[in-house]
């Protein structure tokens, strides 16, 4: 290390603006992530808030809503056409611009160089860069919501020729070419990223910190930075295609013969289906690009609170690895009955259940953590377990999604809503949650309140099952995803008090994020103190160091690491927790 | 009682995150297994094979459901803080980890071959030659019946030939087309007879939902999927589009009514033919 990156007491000040705004500190860059991540999914929230609304009461006038969006309400009933383009919003913001966003840019930057003993990520003005993008993409997209022709109307995962074709639908002109711009610099962004948490992960772990003495939030990172590196150019190029083919005149993705709007389409050549694989090829790899932080940080956290190492390291970091390696060639199971010839269907059957096998091994080492454990029930233990429970209900509805003859009833329906909102929505939600709790005192040198904390987990827990879980029963019953009005469908009116049920039971469940939003933004300033550098009695190198940590990190020395983070409760020992600075004993050897 | 010997505690969040998790497996059992709201009436041959795939696929994993959750809760009844009580320290199992990884895969590769036989029953074998075949043309907002007439012979389209009155763009000067029929959201066909879709899309993805029939397949354009069904029950059904396809999305929809004979399929036919 240069002499540039000693210590905080030798590091002369900045001012404010390099300091909070154009920083290059990986914890101001985390932070920032986090709570521009916040605002987008606030965004996001109230869109999915006015969907469930208009789903519940389809039919009813609403002069109300009508002096709100004059227009997208007028007369009291929503337009359809803005409906999908909520449908559209929704799903982007909270795939590209929470999620991703808030596990691998904000836990990613906040996290790598404080858990590795490194002073910072390899490249700082790097990752600075990557949070500005992020940052102009989150501009680009949330303007998307003013276009006056309408936002996007494609869906997240915008099927050609509908989103190939301006004249397709009213969002698909300007509303469409904002939504490949946000998605294409979300692209370049999260490559910076990746690439930077890669090359840190592997180069500047301290002393003593081999591979198989990380925090599973490591290796969940170093594996997703992987994954993003691998599938997000392929969806920057589809993105560039799809660009060509809309002002360029070529056909990649619009094939010979197709009358829009009764006048003839000048394109010849292209494949739908490509748009499909393209996306899915990409598409796979990012609900995993979401889990497996969210997988890494629960296990993690939830070994802290449980006061007991988590249950099989080794198998975690393998089950990770295989299923980052599994999730490149399961895409077609989005496809069964997209036309794709299905012999292919029985291919990607086959490796859909096998990634299924990892995912399980992952569940039992969860319970195996929790049993015989001594469990502190804080806000952040809770959201952890809380996290272990949505995964499994989400992920064994994928088990029928993913056999290819089960999959043609549920395909498009609000099966597949249930399966991936608990899997790859609220399981992540709850990891996130368990992270902030859980790491804010050292982000702001401040908890967050408790109470409050509790709170807003009860209420989200049941909020998220009497949302999400009853959508099994609407897909059952047949109910197609992104429809604005079901009662138009003599045999979905039965189950339409199914309906008002979840809507209201979202309304509760959005609410209830206030709670947290409130609380993370008065605790910033007013908080309890944390005047302890490990107060939840933690192993990891971040407990180390000051709350909230200076710029260096790490004092004079860096830490040398001497053991595994999850000696917790070794017997023999005075305390429950050894950090992994303290040298390996007699009587504790990992 | 430290090192992990003691009972733990039982603590309020503990039995309350427990009782929750009792409750979403009782609700979910009531769910399923009274099954106030569930798939809609099943009327296709090959929909009994998806039906019962789904019910063999809803037992494994709601039996791995109630133990996963039901562990849980009992863990976080059972483990609460106590005092200065540790956990139990370990954290390797060898063999159970074997053991439960070899049954997972185990009973997902009997899920997989179960699932194929249905899939290869379905996609696989080749429709009977005695088919009724429609061609069905999805377009934004509508869906197209096409059936051949009397001659058993399809007249020759082409996407250049449509205009408002002729939305397929039928070639009228075919002989073939002579006797063809041309039925816009209006579907029949006759029960107890396999029925052969010939699918195709003019401008943007649809997907022909049938729910009742257990029967989906996306409308691509650019391309001409065939699948076939045989419907079992006489009566009156919906056709949905289950792929968005714009704002017309939700009102994309056809009616399907399945006759008690060729008799009167044929009736209909004529009928649909003089308009």
């Amino acid at each position: 290390m240069s002499e540039s990156h000693t210590a905080e007491h030798t590091h002369h000040e900045l001012g404010f603006i390099r300091k909070y705004i154009f920083s290059t500190d990986h914890k101001i860059i985390g932070i920032q992530y986090m709570i521009t991540a916040m605002a987008m999914a606030v965004v996001g929230g109230f869109l999915s808030m006015l969907m469930r609304y208009q789903l519940a009461w389809p039919t009813t006038l609403s002069p109300n809503m009508a002096k709100l969006f004059p227009t997208a309400w007028a007369g009291g009933i929503m337009a359809p056409e803005f409906y999908i383009s909520l449908v559209t919003m929704h799903g982007t913001i909270m795939v590209f611009f929470l999620f991703t966003a808030v596990l691998t840019g904000g836990f990613g930057n906040f996290l790598i160089p404080l858990q590795i003993g490194a002073r910072d990520m390899a490249f700082p003005f790097l990752n600075a860069l990557s949070y500005w993008i992020f940052l102009v993409s989150c501009v680009v997209i949330f303007s998307a919501l003013f276009v006056q022709t309408g936002a996007p109307m494609g869906g997240w995962t915008s099927y050609a020729p509908l989103s190939a074709l301006p004249a397709a639908a009213p969002g698909q002109g300007t509303g469409v070419t904002l939504w490949i711009t946000a998605i294409a610099l979300f692209s370049a962004s999260g490559l910076m990223g990746g690439l930077n948490y890669i090359t840190t992960i592997l180069t500047m772990r301290t002393r003593g910190l081999s591979m198989m003495r990380l925090p599973l939030t490591q290796w969940s990172l170093l594996v997703t930075s992987v994954l993003g590196l691998l599938a997000f150019p392929v969806l920057l190029g589809a993105a560039i295609l799809l660009t060509f083919d809309r002002v360029g005149g070529t056909s990649f993705f619009v094939p010979a013969g197709v009358i829009m709007n009764g006048l003839p389409v000048d394109h010849s050549g292209g494949h739908p289906l490509l748009w499909q694989h393209l996306f899915w090829f990409f598409g796979h790899p990012e609900v995993y690009i979401v889990v497996l932080p969210a997988m890494g940080m629960a296990s993690d956290i939830l070994s802290t609170f449980c006061r007991k190492p988590i249950f099989s390291y080794r198998m975690m970091v393998y089950s990770m690895v295989a299923i980052a390696a599994l999730s490149f060639i399961v895409w077609g199971h989005h496809m069964f009955v997209s036309g794709m010839n299905p012999f292919l269907g029985s291919v990607f059957t086959l490796t859909t259940l096998l990634i299924a096998v990892p995912s399980a091994v992952k569940t039992f080492n969860w319970l195996g953590t929790v049993w015989g454990a001594r469990i502190r029930f804080t806000a952040a233990g809770l959201f952890s377990i809380g996290f272990v429970s949505m995964f499994v209900s989400g992920g064994l509805s994928g088990i029928f999604l993913g056999t290819s003859a089960a999959d043609i009833q549920l395909q498009d329906t609000y099966f597949v809503v249930a399966h991936f909102h608990l899997v790859m929505a609220i399981a992540p939600l709850f990891a996130a949650f368990g992270g902030i709790y859980f790491w804010f005192p050292k982000m702001f040198g401040r908890f967050m309140n408790e109470t409050l904390g509790k709170a807003h987990f009860w209420l989200s827990f049941i909020g998220a099952y009497c949302v999400f879980f009853p959508m099994h029963i609407l897909g059952i019953g047949g109910q197609m995803r992104r429809i604005y009005d079901p009662t138009q469908y003599l045999f979905l009116q039965a189950q339409q008090p199914v309906n008002v049920f979840i809507t209201l039971a979202a309304f509760v469940l959005g609410a209830s994020q206030l709670i947290f939003l409130l609380n993370f933004f008065i605790s910033i300033f007013a908080g309890k103190r944390a005047l302890d550098n490990n107060p939840w009695q933690a192993t990891g190198l971040e407990w180390t160091v000051p709350c909230p940590t200076g710029h260096g990190n790490f004092g004079e020395e860096l830490p040398v690491v001497h053991r595994w983070p999850f000696d917790y409760s070794v017997p023999g020992e005075k305390e429950d927790f050894i950090p992994q600075t303290v040298p390996a004993t007699a009587t504790a050897k990992h | 009682m430290a090192d992990g010997t003691g009972p733990g505690r039982i603590t309020l969040s503990g039995v309350v995150l427990a009782g929750l998790l009792l409750v979403l497996i009782i609700v979910s059992l009531y769910f399923f297994i009274a099954q106030p709201f569930w798939f809609p009436k099943l009327a296709s041959e090959h929909g009994a094979k998806i039906d019962s795939l789904f019910m063999a696929v809803l037992v494994v994993s709601g039996i791995a459901f109630i133990l996963v959750q039901g562990a849980l809760g009992y863990f976080v009844a059972r483990y609460g803080e106590s005092g200065t009580e540790r956990a139990e320290y370990w954290h390797d199992n060898p063999k159970a980890e074997a053991f439960l990884l070899i049954l997972t895969a185990v009973i997902l590769t009997v899920l997989v071959f179960m699932g194929q036989r249905v899939w290869a029953s379905i996609y696989f074998a080749d429709a009977p030659k005695n088919a009724t075949i429609i061609q069905v043309t999805g377009e934004q907002f509508a869906w197209n019946f096409h059936y051949a007439g009397p001659d058993g012979q399809f007249g020759r389209t082409d996407t250049k030939l449509i205009t408002g009155t002729n939305p397929i763009g039928l070639d009228r000067s075919d002989p073939n087309a002579k006797d063809d029929v041309l039925s816009i959201g209006v579907m029949h066909a006759p029960v107890g007879k396999p029925v052969r879709v010939q699918l195709r899309s003019k401008d943007v993805i649809h997907s022909f939902f049938l729910p009742n029939f257990r029967m989906k397949q996306d409308a691509v354009p650019g391309m001409a999927i065939e699948v076939w069904f045989t419907p079992t029950l006489t009566g009156q059904y919906e056709v949905a589009c289950a792929e968005l396809c714009g704002l017309g999305h939700y009102r994309m929809k056809a009616a399907f009514t399945v006759d008690e004979s060729q008799d009167a399929f044929n009736k209909w036919l004529e009928e649909a033919g003089k308009q």
